[in-house]
C-alpha cells in the first residue's frame, strides 16, 4: 500500500491526528472525549503512518517500543490515584488546581488518571497491531 | 485455652520452614509438646474437680453467632488428657520408630494438626467449632493413613476413610445447626443446657438424632459404617495407635456423651444406640476371631470396644455412664501399647502374621512386658484397670431393665472375644520356642519399648489404685453428666454375681486362647463373605456410583468446545424461558415506546443484511467487512441516542479489529464445508431461540418502570462535585476511578499476552 | 422503536451464538464479537434510549436539568467495548499461533492433539 498520496497524506495526518487525540483527551471532561477514545485515535494515527510508511520507519519515528507507554501510563494513573493519600484523604479522592487554565479548564488529578488511561490504550494498541503486522 | 489448642497447628506450619531439623535425629523434641499441653491440662484438674469449669470465648464470626469457645469441664479434661497423655507417647515412639524416614517432619506436623483438631473438638462449647474441629480430625487423618502414599493400598484406604468420615462430618453440620436453630439460633452448648429447652420434645427431635447418630456411628466405626478402621491399618502402626485406638474413633462416643445429657432420656435415643452397639461389639468380636494379621485383630477389637462403649451410652443409666467414662482411659492404656508392639514386631521381626510370630520374648523381654501387661488389663484379669472396667460393664447392663439378660450375654461374649483378641496380638508373640528366621531379631532402642510399657503399666496402676482415677478424672467427668452419681471406683466390691461374670469370662478367654488357632485357613473362610460384607457393599455402591457419574462426565465433559456451550446454552433457554412463560406474556405498551423514524429503519435494515451477510458468507474477508459494518451501525446508533462517547470508541474499535483481522487472515486457511447439515439446522434452532429469549427478556424488562436513583446521582452531582460535565467520562476517571485503573490492567495484559505469544518461542519447539 | 432495538439485539445474539457453534476458528471468533456487539446493545437498550439529550451538562449549568440519556450503561459499555478489543486481539493471535502449529482451524482437531499429549 506504498502509494505516493497516502504516504504524502499521512505525513501531514500523522501530526494533526496526534493534536486532535490530545484535544479529545484533554476535553473530555468537559464535552465527549476522553482517554479511551483520545488514546485509540492517537493509535490509528500510528497505524496509519505505518500502513503507508512501513512498520520500520513508525518505529523510528516513535523511537521507543510503544510497549513501554503501558507501565508508564499505569504509573501516572496509579500515582495520580495515591496522591490524595499523601494528605491523608481515601485512595482516588479527587484533587483539584483552584484556578482553570485555558483551553483545558479545571486541572486536577483525574486528568492525570485520563493522561494514564490514554497512555495506556495507545500503547497496548499499538503493541498488539506492531507485534502482529511484524509476525504476519 | 485457645493457645493450646492452636500450639499443635502453628507448630505444624513452623515445621514447614524447620522441618530439616527435625529429620535429623531431632525427632525426639517434638515430644516437649503433647507433654507441655499434658501437663498444663493435668493442671487444671484441680479446678475442675471442685466443679468449676474452666472457660474461654474469643469472638470468631460474630455474624453468624459462632465464637471460639473453650470450654474445660470434666468430660472435656478427661479426653484432653488421653489425647495429650497418649499423644506424647505417641510423638516419642515416633521419632525413632520413622528416623530413618525422609519425611518424618511431614508426619508429625499431620500429627500436630489431628492433635490440636482432636483438642479443639473436645474443649469446644460452640456446635460449629465442634464440627470444623471434628472435621480437621477427618481431613488431618486422611493424611495419616495415607502417609505411605506411593502405596495404592494405603490411598484407597485413606480415600475410604476419608468418605465414611466425611459423610459422618456432614451429617454433624446439619445436626449442629437443626439443634442451634432448634434453641432459637444459641451455638453455645452450655447454653442451650442452661436453658432447660427439652429437645426431646421438639418437632425435629427425630431428624436430629438420625443426623447425630450418623456422625457418631461413622466416625467411631459403628455397624454398617466400620470397614473403614480395619482398612485404616494400613497406616503406620503410631497412627493406628493414635487415632485409631486412643483418640479419633473415641470422638463419636465424646460426642453422644457430650449430647447425652441435651438428646438423652427417650426411647429414641436409648433404643438404637443400645441395638447398635450391642450388635457391633459382637459382629467385632467373632470378626477378629477369624484375623491372622495382628493389626487386622487389633482393629476388629477396637470396634467391639467402641460397641461396648456405644451400647453403654445407650443404656444410659448412671452406672452405665461410669462404666462407659471408665472404659475410655482403661481401653486407651492397653490398647495403645498393642498397637504399639505390633509396630515393633513389624520393624524388627518383619512380620505381623500371628501364626508366624512365636517366641520372641528371649529377644526383647521388656516388649513382652509390656505386651503381657496390656493383655492382661485388656482381658481384664483382677488389679487390672481393665477389670475395674469390665465389672463396671457388667454391673451396667445387668441393671439395664429388661434387655439385661441379653446384653450381659452380648457383653460376656465380646468380653471372651476381647480377652482373646488381646492375648494374641500381647502375649502369643512372645511365647514358645524363638524360630530360626527370627534369631536375628534384637531388642529396640528404648525409644520404642518404653512408651507401650509406660501405657501398659499405667493400666496396671489405676488397676491397683482405682480411687485415685476415679476421684480426679472420672467423678467431674460424670458430675457433669449425671449430676449427683456416685463415681467410686473399688477393686473389690465382694462375691456376687459381677464377680462371677467376670470369672466365666477368663475362664472362657482363656479357653478360647488355649484350643482356638489363628489360622490363614479360617482368615480364608471369611473373605469369601467379603461380598456381602458392609464393606464389599458400600464398595459396589461406590464403584457403580463411579461408574455412572464417570459416564455422566464424560458426556457433559466431552472435550468438544462447542458442546458445552450447546449445553449450557440449553439450559439456559430452558430456566429463563420458564420464568418468561411462568410471567405470563410480555405487554409491550407501545406508547411509552420513542418513535420509528425512517432513517433508523434504514440503518437496521443495513444491520441486519450485514450480520445475515456475516454469517452466511463463504468468503472469510466477506465476513470480516460484513462485521465491520455491523459494527459502524452500531456507531451510528450510539449517535442517534446520545452517546457520543460510545459512538467515538465504537468507531475507533470497529476499524482497529478489522484491521487485525486483515492483518492475521490471509495466513489462514479458507473456510470449508465441515458441518453436517444436520448439525446447522439444530445449532440454528438453539441460536434462534436463544435470541428470542433475549429480545422476549429485553421487552419484558422494557415493561418495567425504570428508577434511575444511581443515574440521577451522577447527573447532579458531577459537576458539583467532580468538576466535570460530561458525565460519562466523569464517571470512568473519577466516580468509579479504581475499575478504570484495573480495566486498563487488564488491557496490558491482554497485549502483554499477544506479545508474548508472538514473540517468545518454546525452547523445544 | 424499542421492540425494532430489542428484535435487532435478538438477531446479534442468535447470529454471534450460530457462528460460535461452528467448528471453525475464525468463525468463532467472528461469532463472539457479534455476541459482544450484541450484549452492548442490550445493556445500552436496557438502560432506556433518549434521542439527542447526551449526558453532558450544558453551558453553564451545574447540574443537567430534564430527560437525558443515563449515563452509567454508557460509561459500562465504553470500557466493555475496550476490554473486549484486548479479548478479541488475544483471541486471534491465539488462533494464529494455533493454526501455525497445528496447521488447522478445525476445533475438532484441534481437540484430537489435546487429547494425545493427556
Amino acid at each position: 500500500m506504498k502509494t505516493i498520496i497516502l504516504q504524502t497524506a499521512s505525513n501531514y495526518l500523522l501530526p494533526l491526528l496526534l493534536l486532535f487525540s490530545v484535544f479529545i483527551l484533554l476535553r473530555g471532561h468537559y464535552l465527549p472525549g476522553g482517554g479511551f477514545v483520545g488514546g485509540l485515535v492517537a493509535s490509528i494515527a500510528f497505524v496509519l503512518h505505518a500502513f503507508a510508511n512501513g512498520l520500520d520507519k513508525t518505529r523510528t519515528l516513535l523511537r521507543l517500543h510503544p510497549a513501554y507507554f503501558m507501565p508508564a501510563g499505569l504509573a501516572i494513573a496509579l500515582l495520580s490515584g495515591l496522591a490524595p493519600m499523601l494528605s491523608a484523604l481515601p485512595f482516588m479522592t479527587a484533587l483539584w488546581y483552584p484556578t482553570p487554565a485555558p483551553v483545558v479548564g479545571m486541572i486536577g488529578s483525574p486528568l492525570f488518571f485520563d493522561i494514564g488511561v490514554y497512555l495506556v490504550v495507545t500503547g497496548a494498541t499499538l503493541t498488539i497491531i506492531f507485534t502482529i503486522s511484524e509476525t504476519a | 485455652m485457645l493457645a493450646a489448642v492452636l500450639s499443635g497447628f502453628v507448630f505444624a506450619f513452623a515445621l514447614r520452614f524447620v522441618g530439616r531439623y527435625l529429620r535429623n535425629g531431632n525427632a525426639v523434641w517434638a515430644t516437649a509438646l503433647p507433654l507441655g499441653l499434658f501437663v498444663y491440662f493435668a493442671s487444671l484438674l484441680p479446678q475442675v474437680g471442685r466443679g468449676e469449669a474452666v472457660t474461654e470465648v474469643w469472638e470468631w464470626a460474630p455474624s453468624f453467632g459462632v465464637a471460639l469457645a473453650f470450654r474445660a469441664d470434666g468430660l472435656a479434661l478427661l479426653f484432653a488428657l488421653i489425647i495429650t497423655g497418649i499423644g506424647t507417647l505417641i510423638y516419642w515412639y515416633t521419632s525413632n520408630y520413622l528416623k530413618d524416614h525422609p519425611s518424618v517432619d511431614r508426619f508429625f506436623a499431620y500429627l500436630s494438626i489431628f492433635m490440636g483438631a482432636m483438642l479443639g473438638m473436645v474443649l469446644s462449647d460452640d456446635l460449629i467449632a465442634l464440627f470444623l474441629f471434628w472435621e480437621l480430625t477427618s481431613i488431618s487423618s486422611f493424611f495419616l493413613i495415607g502417609f505411605k502414599n506411593e502405596e495404592a493400598a494405603s490411598r484407597r484406604a485413606a480415600l475410604t476413610a476419608l468418605t465414611v468420615t466425611g459423610l459422618g462430618g456432614l451429617l454433624l453440620l446439619a445436626a449442629a445447626v437443626l439443634i442451634g436453630q432448634a434453641a432459637g439460633g444459641e451455638y453455645s452448648l452450655q447454653t442451650i443446657r442452661e436453658g432447660g429447652l427439652d429437645l426431646t420434645a421438639h418437632p425435629w427431635y427425630g431428624i436430629i438424632l438420625f443426623f447425630v447418630f450418623g456422625a457418631a456411628f461413622t466416625k467411631s466405626a459403628q455397624f454398617p459404617f466400620h470397614f473403614w478402621l480395619p482398612g485404616a491399618m494400613k497406616a503406620p502402626s503410631p497412627v493406628s495407635a493414635y487415632l485409631h485406638s486412643a483418640t479419633m474413633v473415641k470422638a463419636g462416643v465424646y460426642l453422644l456423651l457430650r449430647l447425652s445429657p441435651l438428646l438423652g432420656g427417650h426411647d429414641y435415643w436409648h433404643i438404637p444406640l443400645t441395638i447398635v452397639g450391642a450388635f457391633t461389639m459382637v459382629y467385632a468380636g467373632v470378626n477378629l476371631l477369624f484375623r491372622t494379621d495382628l493389626k487386622s485383630i487389633l482393629a476388629y477389637s477396637t470396634v467391639a470396644a467402641l460397641g461396648v462403649l456405644v451400647m453403654l451410652i445407650g443404656v444410659g443409666t448412671a452406672e452405665a455412664m461410669l462404666a462407659a467414662l471408665v472404659f475410655v482411659p482403661a481401653h486407651a492404656l492397653y490398647k495403645a501399647p498393642l498397637f504399639l508392639i505390633t509396630g515393633i514386631l513389624d520393624h524388627s521381626a518383619g512380620s505381623r502374621d500371628v501364626t508366624r510370630l512365636a517366641g520372641l520374648r528371649h529377644v526383647m523381654w521388656p516388649v513382652a512386658l509390656a505386651g503381657g501387661l496390656a493383655a492382661l488389663s485388656n482381658a481384664g484379669f483382677p488389679l487390672s484397670f481393665g477389670f475395674v472396667g469390665k465389672d463396671l460393664i457388667y454391673e451396667a447392663t445387668l441393671h439395664s431393665g429388661s434387655w439385661a439378660y441379653w446384653l450381659t450375654g452380648a457383653a460376656v461374649l465380646t468380653g471372651v472375644t476381647l480377652f482373646y483378641g488381646g492375648f494374641i496380638a500381647g502375649v502369643k508373640p512372645f511365647m514358645g520356642v524363638l524360630p530360626e528366621s527370627f534369631k536375628a531379631a534384637h531388642l529396640p532402642p528404648g525409644a520404642l519399648w518404653i512408651p507401650p510399657l509406660l501405657a501398659a503399666a499405667a493400666g496396671i496402676f489405676f488397676g491397683l489404685f482405682p480411687g485415685l482415677a476415679g476421684h480426679a478424672l472420672i467423678a467431674p467427668a460424670l458430675e457433669g453428666l449425671m449430676p449427683g452419681a456416685n463415681a467410686h471406683l473399688a477393686v473389690w466390691h465382694g462375691f456376687n454375681t459381677v464377680l462371677l461374670l467376670s470369672g466365666i469370662t477368663l475362664a472362657a478367654g482363656a479357653a478360647l486362647y488355649y484350643f482356638f488357632k489363628p489360622s490363614s485357613g479360617k482368615e480364608a473362610f471369611v473373605e469369601r463373605l467379603e461380598g456381602i460384607s458392609p464393606k464389599g457393599i458400600a464398595e459396589r455402591i461406590s464403584k457403580a456410583a463411579m461408574a455412572l457419574f464417570g459416564a455422566f462426565t464424560h458426556t457433559l465433559q466431552n472435550g468438544f468446545l462447542r458442546y458445552y456451550i450447546l449445553m449450557i446454552l440449553s439450559f439456559t433457554i430452558a430456566l429463563i424461558g420458564y420464568g418468561l412463560y411462568t410471567g405470563g406474556p410480555v405487554n409491550v405498551d407501545l406508547s411509552r415506546m420513542t418513535e420509528l423514524v425512517g432513517y433508523e429503519i434504514a440503518l437496521l435494515g443495513i444491520m441486519l443484511i450485514s450480520v445475515l451477510f456475516t454469517v452466511f458468507t463463504q468468503s472469510r474477508l466477506a465476513a470480516v467487512a460484513a462485521m465491520g459494518v455491523t459494527g459502524y451501525a452500531l456507531c451510528l446508533l450510539f449517535v442517534f441516542y446520545s452517546a457520543p462517547d460510545l459512538a467515538m470508541t465504537q468507531f475507533t474499535i470497529d476499524t482497529l479489529t478489522v484491521i487485525l483481522f486483515v492483518l492475521v487472515l490471509y495466513r489462514l486457511p479458507r473456510y470449508l464445508p465441515i458441518s453436517s447439515p444436520g448439525s446447522r439446522l439444530r445449532d440454528g434452532a438453539v441460536a434462534l431461540a436463544f435470541g428470542g429469549m433475549i429480545t422476549a427478556l429485553a421487552l419484558a424488562v422494557l415493561n418495567e418502570p425504570m428508577t434511575p436513583e444511581v443515574s440521577a446521582f451522577y447527573a447532579e452531582n458531577a459537576y458539583t462535585m467532580a468538576k466535570g460535565k460530561n458525565i460519562v467520562n466523569v464517571i470512568l476517571v473519577d466516580f468509579r476511578g479504581a475499575d478504570t485503573l484495573v480495566e486498563i490492567s487488564v488491557l496490558t495484559i491482554a497485549a502483554i499476552g499477544v506479545y508474548s505469544l508472538l514473540k517468545l518461542k518454546p525452547t523445544n519447539d | 422503536m424499542e421492540v425494532v432495538l430489542a428484535l435487532m439485539t435478538g438477531v446479534l445474539y442468535a447470529a454471534g451464538i450460530f457462528l460460535i457453534l461452528r467448528r471453525s476458528f475464525v468463525k468463532l471468533i467472528i461469532g463472539l464479537i457479534l455476541l459482544g456487539n450484541g450484549a452492548n446493545l442490550l445493556i445500552f437498550l436496557l438502560g432506556r434510549i433518549t434521542k439527542g439529550k447526551p449526558p453532558i451538562i450544558p453551558g453553564e449549568l451545574k447540574t443537567l436539568a430534564d430527560a437525558y440519556a443515563d449515563p452509567v450503561p454508557q460509561a459500562l459499555i465504553l470500557t466493555a467495548i475496550v476490554i473486549s478489543f484486548g479479548l478479541q486481539s488475544f483471541a486471534i493471535i491465539l488462533m494464529k499461533q494455533a493454526y501455525r502449529i497445528l496447521q488447522t482451524d478445525d476445533l475438532d482437531e484441534i481437540r484430537v492433539s489435546e487429547k494425545e499429549e493427556i
